[in-house]
């Protein structure tokens, strides 16, 4: 690796040849501002259009101010980061941006989380000196998410994200000059674009341009009304990072914290997605071994390698591009649509009420989610399974208008018996953690012998894609992972053209899985929060006393009491579901 | 946006056109230019078989499309008619020609009129400065235009 010697701020620093000025301050520990550069570092991914110019730093006998972001160090730089020249430049490069920019902080959905803002501050702008057109554009509502363009300032983080990480395609800039924005296809509304939303638009929107549709009001309502019982179930994802909107350490495990708000929040029963988790892996492990033993005894209509069908995003993914092989993925519901089906079914028969007077509400790491619960099929007589998924941030919001001590609460445990979960449950949240607690059930199942050692430590990692030789007793069993639509793409391509020998692949569609949601605490770029969820969930597993889901003597009962057997009549009526081409369903307006 | 069927012939030729730039994404703007000049504007539809083509999002083609003024999502008329902008047109009252043609059409620049015989558009320098301000009404060249000849000349094509 070659070194050079420059001067940042007045100190001596050797970094390597290659990088730029903004990488290098970094790891020396100083922040130049910026608000259009965007990286995951964990995942490669970078948007650096140099276009905010927030950035710009001085550089010894150079005429103009340069980027940092978008310049290399080289040999015997002198950079001055913060010199007053710069911080006069930064400070009319903001107020440039703030000059068209709506000025509804107040009621702002980013308000208090928004880059522009705190860099606003932090630059002490008082007043905006600059009185410039306003942008009108039309706020695009989807049953995910909120596109409210006059905010957009045009760092294009959304476009690459949607495009590079995601290959959706959903996104592009459009227009020039002051017209320019990012918008879809034609700009119609995101429902008719080939938009997943997975909502990884959001996480990294430095501004207020995207967010979520906010549910927080109608699950309010349903708490206050009388007639209704209202159930809350959570994501294994969100207790790994809750604490953070509290300022808790990244990688901090609430559970017990979390069950204990929501009790106080008013939620009638307080269950827990990792129980229907476990209830996914016995149906999607017994699907698995199914198409398995099948193939083994040289069945050709079997479809292989099998697809996990857990994260919502991925679905909205395959059913827009690859309508071709809609009969490869598992049918299995995901967990919180199982954890629906389970509620307004036999809860709600337990309690002797009807299904309309059950609320059942989700905390998800996910924004997708929100459009999940509102398929069709997912509905009994327009009745949804789920009624309303709350991301992290929203369950956050709760907490402080109900004016919860997060910090002080003490913990309680989840309602049963919809909340009892294992270890294999909770690495659901994780890029390998669905296939991993999948391998846990599988191998016993196959084998009939009990498992020594149930860490699977080489389907774990954040690289983008892997894979893995898991021996079944002298079968090998070949596991395909992928976090990440573009790295999904990757391997399904060559699915798609016969080229792999996969029994069976996971995909999640965002960075690290679950724990790196549109739904989370925003990261604002720190991929070492996702480490620090990452390593948490794993923690969680290991806590817990039961880490295999056939294991669970609740899900034992529930098939005994109720189900019957995994891919049995009742779980393929209640558990499983189906796919639709969406391909031709991307619309040209009339 | 009006919704056209493309017919299989458009199709086919559209078609051709991306393989002839090897379906490559980096080739769009050159195939958006080819096809431009086939069929004279870029429809929704057009953009989406090309985006398809060519391998690349539609919401890409579209940026492109907005991007560069050369490229149009507007039918031209029958007729269009391009009035020049350039400086010597400009200072010689080529502004109030284009004006009389908006008022004459009752349609803005970039429009077609209704019945699809009039499209209007500015250009800069025909490299004709000697006879500015100057007019194209298709291929035919218009010079030493004031706003009281504007009528005639549309009613030669009416």
């Amino acid at each position: 690796m070659e070194m050079i010697n420059i001067i940042i701020d007045n100190k001596p620093v050797q970094a390597e040849k290659g990088k730029t000025i903004l990488k290098i301050a970094r790891e020396i520990g100083i922040d130049i501002p910026t608000l259009c550069y965007y990286e995951l570092d964990g995942v490669n991914l970078e948007n650096r259009p140099g276009g905010c110019r927030v950035c710009v730093v001085e550089i010894e006998g150079r005429r103009n101010l340069a980027p940092a972001c978008a310049t290399e160090a080289t040999e015997g730089m002198n950079i001055k980061t913060h010199s007053l020249r710069v911080v006069n430049a930064r400070r009319t490069v903001v107020e440039l941006i703030l000059s068209d920019h709506p000025a509804d902080c107040l009621v702002c959905s980013k308000s208090g989380k928004c880059e522009l803002q705190s860099l606003a501050q932090r630059l002490g702008i008082r007043e905006i000196p600059y009185q410039g057109a306003q942008s009108t554009y039309r706020k695009d509502m989807s049953p995910a998410i909120i596109r409210d363009i006059d905010k957009c300032i045009m760092c294009r983080r959304c476009e690459t994200v949607c495009n590079v990480w995601q290959t959706v395609g959903a996104l592009s800039a459009i227009n020039r000059g002051f017209e320019a924005v990012v918008a879809t296809a034609y700009e119609q509304d995101l429902v008719k674009s080939p938009c997943t939303y997975c909502g990884q638009c959001i996480a990294a929107c430095p501004v207020g341009a995207l967010s979520e549709v906010d549910q927080t009001r109608q699950v309010i309502t349903a708490i206050s009304d009388p007639t209704k019982t209202v159930i809350v179930q959570t994501a294994p994802a969100v207790r790994v990072a809750l604490g953070e909107e509290f300022g808790m350490e990244p990688g901090t495990i609430v559970t017990g914290k979390m069950a204990a708000v929501l009790r106080t929040i008013g939620f009638d029963y307080v269950f827990d997605t990792d129980f229907a988790a476990d209830l996914t892996i016995m149906e999607e492990g017994t699907e698995l071994l199914q198409r398995i033993s099948k193939f083994m005894a040289g069945d050709k209509t079997v479809k292989l390698p099998i697809l996990t069908s857990c994260c919502p995003g991925w679905v909205n993914f395959f059913e827009y591009n690859y309508p071709d092989m809609l009969d490869v993925p598992s049918t299995a519901k995901s967990p919180m649509q199982m954890f629906g089906a389970v509620a307004k079914n036999y809860w709600a028969e337990k309690l002797g009420i009807k299904r309309e007077d059950m609320v059942v509400v989700s905390i998800m790491p996910c924004v997708a989610k929100k459009f999940e619960c509102q398929r069709d099929e997912f509905k009994v007589d327009s009745n949804p399974d789920v009624d309303f998924a709350l991301t992290t941030r929203e369950l956050a919001e709760l907490v402080r208008q109900f004016n919860i001590d997060f910090n002080a609460i003490e913990e309680q445990d989840f309602d049963q018996p919809l909340g009892e979960s294992t270890g294999a449950s909770v690495i659901f949240g994780a890029t390998g953690g669905v296939i991993e607690a999948a391998t846990r059930t599988a191998y016993e199942l196959f084998t009939g012998k009990k498992l020594d050692k149930v860490d699977f430590t080489e389907l774990r990692g954040l690289e983008g894609i892997r894979s893995a030789t898991v021996d079944f007793d002298g079968t090998p069993i070949n596991i395909g992972i992928a976090h990440g639509l573009a790295n999904a793409r990757q391997l399904l391509d060559q699915v798609r053209e016969g080229k792999t020998n996969f029994h069976a692949i996971e995909v999640m569609a965002c960075p690290g899985g679950c724990i790196g949601g549109a739904g989370q605490p925003f990261h604002h770029g720190n991929f070492d929060i996702i480490r620090k969820r990452h390593e948490a969930i794993y923690r969680e597993d290991a806590g817990k006393p039961i880490r295999k889901s056939h294991e669970n003597p609740f899900i034992q009962a529930l098939y005994k009491d109720w189900l019957g057997e995994p891919c049995g009549e009742l779980s393929h009526h209640l558990l499983h579901t189906h796919y639709f081409d969406k391909s031709k369903h991307i619309e040209i307006e009339g | 946006m009006a919704k056209i069927k493309l017919s299989e012939d458009k199709i086919n030729k559209i078609k051709e056109i991306c393989s002839a730039f090897g379906n490559k994404p980096s080739e769009v703007i050159n195939v958006l230019h080819k096809v431009q000049g086939e069929f004279g504007y870029l429809p929704a539809e057009l953009q989406d078989l090309i985006a398809q083509e060519m391998k690349v999002s539609a919401a890409h083609v579209y940026g492109i499309v907005t991007f560069y003024s050369f490229f149009t999502m507007t039918p031209k008329g029958e007729h269009p008619i391009s009035v020049c902008m350039g400086t010597a047109c400009y200072v010689r009252g080529a502004e109030k020609v284009l004006d009389e043609f908006k008022r004459e059409l009752k349609i803005g620049v970039g429009e077609t009129t209704p019945d699809g015989k009039f499209s209007l558009n500015c250009l800069r320098c025909v490299g004709a400065c000697g006879l500015a301000p100057v007019v194209l009404i298709g291929e035919k060249v218009y010079g030493r235009l004031t706003p009281d000849g504007v009528k005639d000349i549309i009613n030669e094509y009416r």
